[in-house]
């Protein structure tokens, strides 16, 4: 970094009622510098960022802006002195053109009539700039684009805002993996012709991919600031303040792998085409691939939601039918369910409530809730307790907790009942770092008691590190196996195509 | 980023007591009508009141399964309707046909809760519309029988359960039977809906049906069982309310949205996952006792649908404004 920074923060200090949201942080970003702004859910990087935009005012400390001191009372001066926020909820307009949603606001005017000629030029100069033009015509409804898209727009309204500097929150969470090398291609464009960017994730992947400096906030404070991008160990120590070398756990030896426990020989059916697998005892099977390859489809088929149509299907080398998740469960199958919030929590009820859900549902309906033959209170109180769910009780309503803790509750439905196969989807979406490694050693736990475990993820790191072998979806097929020694890089050509690997 | 509460709301949910406020409402609306009416603070006046309000609050507690599991049932009325009015049909001034004619009602209760919950499961019926038709239906099968105008009578051993007191009780000198029935079968509807396997999983259900299915609830069946329990309460308060009023061709009418009422004043989540029987009967009597001090103030019925709507109105719009600060 050289000479004034664009954009610096000193001593930023702000209480909410009850909270200390950051102490005396301190950031800076130089132009033509992407800076990653690291740190669990909580930790302060929203609210770092709403006082850089205006949206709050600090308690204490200052922002400048080329090395002025400014005060913003109002995110349109923050706007104004070249500083533009990309959230995750985007702010465009959808029923409006993207020229329309690059010039809100500021319409150009001739004649004292909106100049449109002029707004579609200036729009498609700027999307010409990072080589969308062809994706992405001025007159289309931002509607009926698709979220990449419609990301683009927000940074080419950015751009054409003449902004300095460019906050980006978590931009890749609604992004496949395409998409997101679009997205890093333009962020490097955009850090060549000078703009200073400010890049929010805790995607370790993304940080190495493109960031030029880190800084890592914890609990309000900065827990590590890097000028160089250092090993990700060391940013997500920093994270979580602890050392986690342990974060993924030992994989299985040759000799914890035990017999097939569920096979599936030519299963088919609308998503999924001619699908040959083999889930073994001891086992974690990780299944890579893009949104819509076919995974979700294959979980859900074995999980009896959305059956196979034709094929055969064995468990314990039993031939099995199942017709819904009731008749999955009852032979032996478990699904935790991608999105928790949908699909999984019963919210209103309690943590207790919801462990015990499918334990009750394959009870005495008119029996005593308080104990059946896969567990009983104390026995869902211990076993919460083992797995430390963290709740200041379990009568405690399942809507106040955190999503690492939700999706242990819903970890512990499962071990209830001591299934033979258990399915993850999407295990560790949207929870913190801490949990994570949580839910990676249960997964393992349960894999050493001799479940056959299959993982369904998006997140290529967490395939690699936390499975035994691979298998790759593509167009409803399985279309690659590897070891835990491939790379996301031949993970990413099996999933997008590039390469047929035989399974 | 949007995933995490973390303590803090936590910490501040706990230091506050769950504890219901329809609890002190109720005790408040009684003291306001000991102090217009002092004779209520006697016996005859508070047992009596206990007795007008069984059959409401017996019906409340069956509705508010099916509002637990995330529904309505507007039929409740019509079958007592049916209730009274084919008991009376069948009985023909015969004391004993009592011993046959509550359990076939029962019976008829129970084949109408099965069509109830059958067609809302399978055939996807919003239970709002489904209930109504049923509503419609019964109420025209119970004209059809009377012929228009109510005849014959129940006999005395039917009308036993909402009329009959047993007197010289020390303390409180006189113990209606409809009073027992209220306790026991509100302690038999606070055990199925509070204790029992079958209870958790209604609010499952009615909380999140889709996760409910994915956790391997029987959602169609525990769905249908809250409308066969409903039913089967929405009888036994027609046998009570027979009892107590004897037989007219619309007696039932208006109940359904009563019991609704009852419920939600006790705090049940309208759309599901929620409530509590207790609560509900506590709000069974804070209707009718709003009702008794209309009543003392000279109001005519009109006011009491007007105030009995503004009640619902209000009561929901309260508790989803209390969701929606405390939570998602």
């Amino acid at each position: 970094m050289s000479g004034t920074p664009v954009i610096e923060m000193r001593g930023i200090t702000k209480s909410f009622p009850g909270v200390k949201a950051l102490r005396g942080v301190s950031f800076a970003c130089g132009r033509g510098e992407v800076h990653a702004l690291c740190g669990e859910n909580g930790a302060g990087k929203s609210t770092l960022i709403k006082i850089l935009s205006g949206v709050y005012r600090p308690d204490a400390g200052e922002v400048l802006i080329d090395g002025e001191t400014k005060h913003f009372s109002h995110p349109q001066q923050a706007l104004l002195a070249g500083i533009s926020v990309i959230y995750q909820e985007f702010s465009l307009l959808p029923e409006r053109s993207v020229a329309q949603n690059l010039f809100l606001g500021r319409e150009p005017l001739r004649n004292g009539l909106v100049d449109s000629k002029a707004m579609v030029a200036e729009t498609r100069r700027v999307l010409g700039l990072f080589g969308v033009r062809h994706r992405i015509e001025p007159d289309t409804l931002v509607a009926d684009l698709d979220v990449a898209s419609q990301q683009m727009v927000e940074i080419a309204k950015a751009v054409s805002l003449n902004a300095k500097v460019i906050v980006m929150d978590e931009p890749t969470a609604a992004l496949n993996e395409a998409e997101c090398e679009v997205l890093f291609t333009l962020v490097e464009q955009l850090r060549a012709s000078g703009t200073a960017i400010i890049y929010i994730t805790h995607r370790m992947r993304e940080v190495t991919r493109i960031a030029d400096r880190v800084t890592v906030i914890k609990d309000g404070e900065v827990a590590g600031s890097f000028d160089q991008v250092p090993a990700p160990e060391a940013v997500v120590r920093a994270m979580v303040g602890r050392d986690i070398s342990e974060y993924y756990p030992e994989p299985a030896t040759p000799a914890e792998i035990g017999r097939p426990v569920l096979t599936v020989a030519g299963g088919n059916n609308s998503a999924l085409r001619d699908i040959n697998l083999e889930l073994r005892a001891g086992e974690i099977v990780g299944f890579a691939g893009l949104q819509g390859a076919g995974r979700t489809a294959l979980a859900m088929a074995l999980f009896g939601a959305k059956s196979f149509a034709t094929g055969t299907m064995t468990l314990d080398g039993e031939t099995v039918k199942l017709n819904s998740p009731r008749d999955a469960i009852r032979a032996g199958i478990g699904m935790l369910p991608g999105d928790r919030k949908a699909s999984a929590l019963v919210l209103m009820q309690s943590v207790r409530d919801n462990g015990m859900l499918t334990a009750r549902a394959f009870a005495n309906l008119f029996g005593t809730a308080d104990r059946n033959r896969f567990t009983d209170v104390d026995g869902m109180n211990a076993l919460l307790d083992r797995i430390k769910v963290r709740a200041p009780s379990y009568e405690q309503e399942m809507r106040f907790l955190s999503g690492g803790n939700q999706q242990k509750a819903i970890v512990a439905r499962w071990l209830a009942l001591k299934p033979k196969v258990l399915i993850f989807i999407e295990p560790t979406r949207g929870i913190d770092v801490d949990a994570k490694a949580s839910i990676y050693h249960l997964m393992r736990d349960l894999a050493r008691a001799g479940t056959a475990v299959m993982m369904v993820s998006s997140d290529l790191p967490e395939i690699l590190g936390a499975s035994d072998r691979i298998l790759v979806m593509r167009e409803g097929r399985i279309v690659g196996e590897f070891g835990r020694s491939a790379t996301e890089t031949e993970l990413m050509l099996a999933a997008t195509g590039e390469t047929d690997v035989a399974a | 980023m949007t995933d995490q509460t973390l303590a803090r709301p936590e910490a501040k949910k706990r230091s506050l007591p769950h504890f219901n406020p329809v609890y002190v409402l109720v005790v408040a609306l009684i003291l306001a009508i000991i102090v217009m009416n002092p004779a209520f603070g006697e016996p005859t006046g508070y047992m009596n009141f206990l007795k007008r309000v069984t059959a409401l609050a017996i019906l409340s507690a069956g509705a508010l399964y099916v509002i637990v599991s995330g529904g309505f049932d507007l039929s409740v009325g019509s079958i007592m309707t049916l209730t009274v009015i084919g008991s009376s049909m069948l009985a023909s001034n015969d004391p004993n046909s009592t011993y046959w004619i509550i359990p076939l009602m029962l019976g008829i209760g129970a084949v109408v809760g099965l069509v109830n919950g059958l067609v809302v499961s399978y055939l996807k019926v919003p239970s709002l519309i489904a209930t109504l038709g049923m509503m419609i239906t019964l109420n025209g099968v119970a004209f059809m029988w009377s012929g228009g105008a109510p005849r014959g009578y129940l006999p005395d051993t039917f009308r036993f359960f909402g009329r009959y007191n047993i007197t010289d009780v020390p303390v409180i000198t006189l113990l209606p039977i409809a009073v027992i029935c209220l306790f026991g079968f509100g302690a038999i509807l606070w055990w199925g809906l509070h204790r029992t396997n079958f209870g958790r999983l209604l609010h499952a259900v009615g909380d999140n049906p889709q996760a409910a299915r994915l956790a391997g609830v029987p959602v169609e069946r525990v769905r249908i069982s809250a409308f066969v329990v409903s039913a089967l309460t929405a009888v036994l308060a027609g046998v009570i309310l027979g009892g107590r009023a004897g037989v007219s061709v619309d007696i039932g009418s208006g109940f359904e949205l009563q019991a609704i009422t009852a419920a939600v004043i006790g705090g049940a989540q309208l759309l599901g996952g929620r409530g509590s029987v207790p609560a509900t009967i506590a709000g069974a009597l804070a209707l009718e006792a709003i009702f008794t001090l209309l009543n003392l103030l000279g109001l005519a019925q009109p006011v009491r649908l007007v105030v009995q709507g503004l009640i619902l109105i209000g009561a929901v719009a309260l508790a989803t404004y209390q969701r929606k600060r405390s939570g998602r």
